[in-house]
């Protein structure tokens, strides 16, 4: 049990980077889409329900191997600067988790969008704040402190995705988990320690989500 | 599109039947859960503190560890278990587990701890007026769970389980690590021996959105049908 320790943990360092990294995309990509989700011109608000539908209702895995193994397919991307990116499965991964959580991000900004109460706005609108600064200086705060339990239950989804790199050779916690498996035929041991050393992360977020909930946590 | 006819040239049959496999796959997983979540969700409500303890821990252990790992586990795990118990018995070959079975019961342990929480909301939601009214009229608690409580919580869980539906139907596709061939894995197949990921892998996605957006018409409409009267 000791002497897998070491490996593991090496794996879980992979794991994080590609959840830390993942997340930084993801919630950029989720910003913008909750923006152009809120947006009334129906072309743009539709491009952005259907990417949230697909990545939504698709599982990740699907979308990983279309990005790891349905982009190389494709000619001119193959011949184009890209695959410098799209032949690193660690990019692959972090490609795919950032547009899945990108998209569940999405739509938690916007449902904290939408119940922002309507007085905030027209107040602001009564005082003469233009309607950028409304955005950035009250809806935007409001919105990601409404959206902090939610997005900590993504954060937690999204620990529990990256195990999914391990299918696509990528060495992170899983993987080593599975290496250790092969080599020493202890499933139990293999599989129970890392389970534990999931669980450590995801309590350790949980905890660092709670304190901060308590700390910006939003009243109505 | 001649790569998805039916029959021995294209990929349509298998692929239907693998959808076909999904679906049985989930609905068995999502039965499983709701027997787990049936017996783990009076635990988690208990006012004993041991069985507390073990609601508690089944809900967080499995919703904080991946999904695939608890596939792992019980799939090698479970098949050396197997082969521990059978060499008690004097077998020594090599025993497998049927992919079906160990897939379905490990999908359905994850789902079981997310519809354990969604009948936990429930039960929570229901007025303790209720509780208190059958008690006073002397209902047996056993009577006040099946006839009064039971029903109620399976209507305000409609909403939440279909929520746990779409994660048992996308949590499928995991188990083509064990070999099952359902969508994922029959897209893997039929990708490798054509060499063109990309259209198999947009076939499956394709599937599981259809699949997704038909489930969630059929539970809306199970949704007004409950609800009808509130």
């Amino acid at each position: 049990m000791i002497s897998i320790f070491p490996s593991l943990l090496s794996g879980a360092v992979i794991t994080l980077q590609l959840l830390a990294s993942s997340m930084f995309f993801g919630l950029i990509i989720g910003l913008i889409f909750a923006i152009l989700r809120i947006n009334k011109n129906p072309i743009i608000n539709k491009f952005a329900y259907a990417y949230s539908y697909f990545f939504r209702g698709t599982p990740l895995l699907v979308q990983l191997y279309l990005i790891y193994y349905g982009l190389a397919n494709i000619e001119f991307l193959r011949n184009s600067f890209f695959w410098v990116i799209i032949k690193e499965p660690y990019w692959c991964a972090i490609i795919a988790f950032s547009l899945n959580t990108g998209a569940y991000t999405s739509e938690i900004l916007r449902s904290a969008f939408q119940t922002i109460k309507k007085g905030y706005i027209e107040a602001a609108q009564s005082l003469g704040v233009t309607k950028k600064i409304t955005f950035y200086r009250i809806q935007l705060p409001i919105a990601i402190k409404q959206s902090l339990p939610a997005y900590g239950n993504e954060i937690i989804l999204m620990l529990k995705g990256t195990s999914l790199a391990s299918v696509i050779t990528i060495m992170d916690l899983m993987g080593e988990a599975r290496k250790v498996n092969v080599l020493t035929f202890k499933p139990f041991e293999a599989f129970i320690t890392a389970g534990i050393i999931y669980l450590f992360i995801t309590f350790i977020i949980h905890n660092i989500i709670k304190f901060l909930e308590k700390k910006y946590g939003f009243q109505t | 599109m001649e790569l998805l006819s039916f029959g021995d040239t294209g990929w349509g049959d298998e692929l239907f039947f693998a959808t076909l496999m999904t679906i049985a796959v989930s609905i068995t997983a999502m039965a499983i859960g709701f027997l787990f979540a049936l017996i783990f969700t009076p635990l988690k409500l208990s006012k004993i503190k041991t069985l507390n303890i073990i609601g508690n821990c089944y809900t967080t252990i499995i919703r904080g560890v991946p999904e695939l790992l608890i596939i792992y586990l019980l799939f090698f795990g479970g098949t050396g278990a197997a082969m521990y118990v059978a060499s008690i018995f004097g077998y020594d070959g090599y025993i497998e587990l049927n992919a079906f079975i160990t897939g379905a019961l490990a999908i359905g342990i994850i789902s079981g701890a997310y519809s354990t929480e969604v009948f936990r909301g429930a039960i929570l939601s229901i007025d303790k007026g209720q509780f208190e009214a059958s008690k006073v009229l002397g209902i047996k608690k056993s009577i006040q769970f099946y006839k009064i409580i039971l029903p109620q919580m399976l209507r305000l869980s409609i909403p939440n389980l279909s929520n746990v539906w779409q994660i048992t139907l996308k949590d499928t596709s995991l188990i083509s690590v064990t070999g099952l061939v359902e969508i994922m894995r029959q897209s893997y197949i039929a990708a490798g021996s054509t060499r063109d990921p990309l259209f198999f892998y947009s076939i499956a996605a394709v599937l599981y959105l259809i699949l997704t957006y038909l489930s969630m018409n059929l539970i809306n409409k199970l949704e007004i049908k409950y609800s009808k009267g509130y």
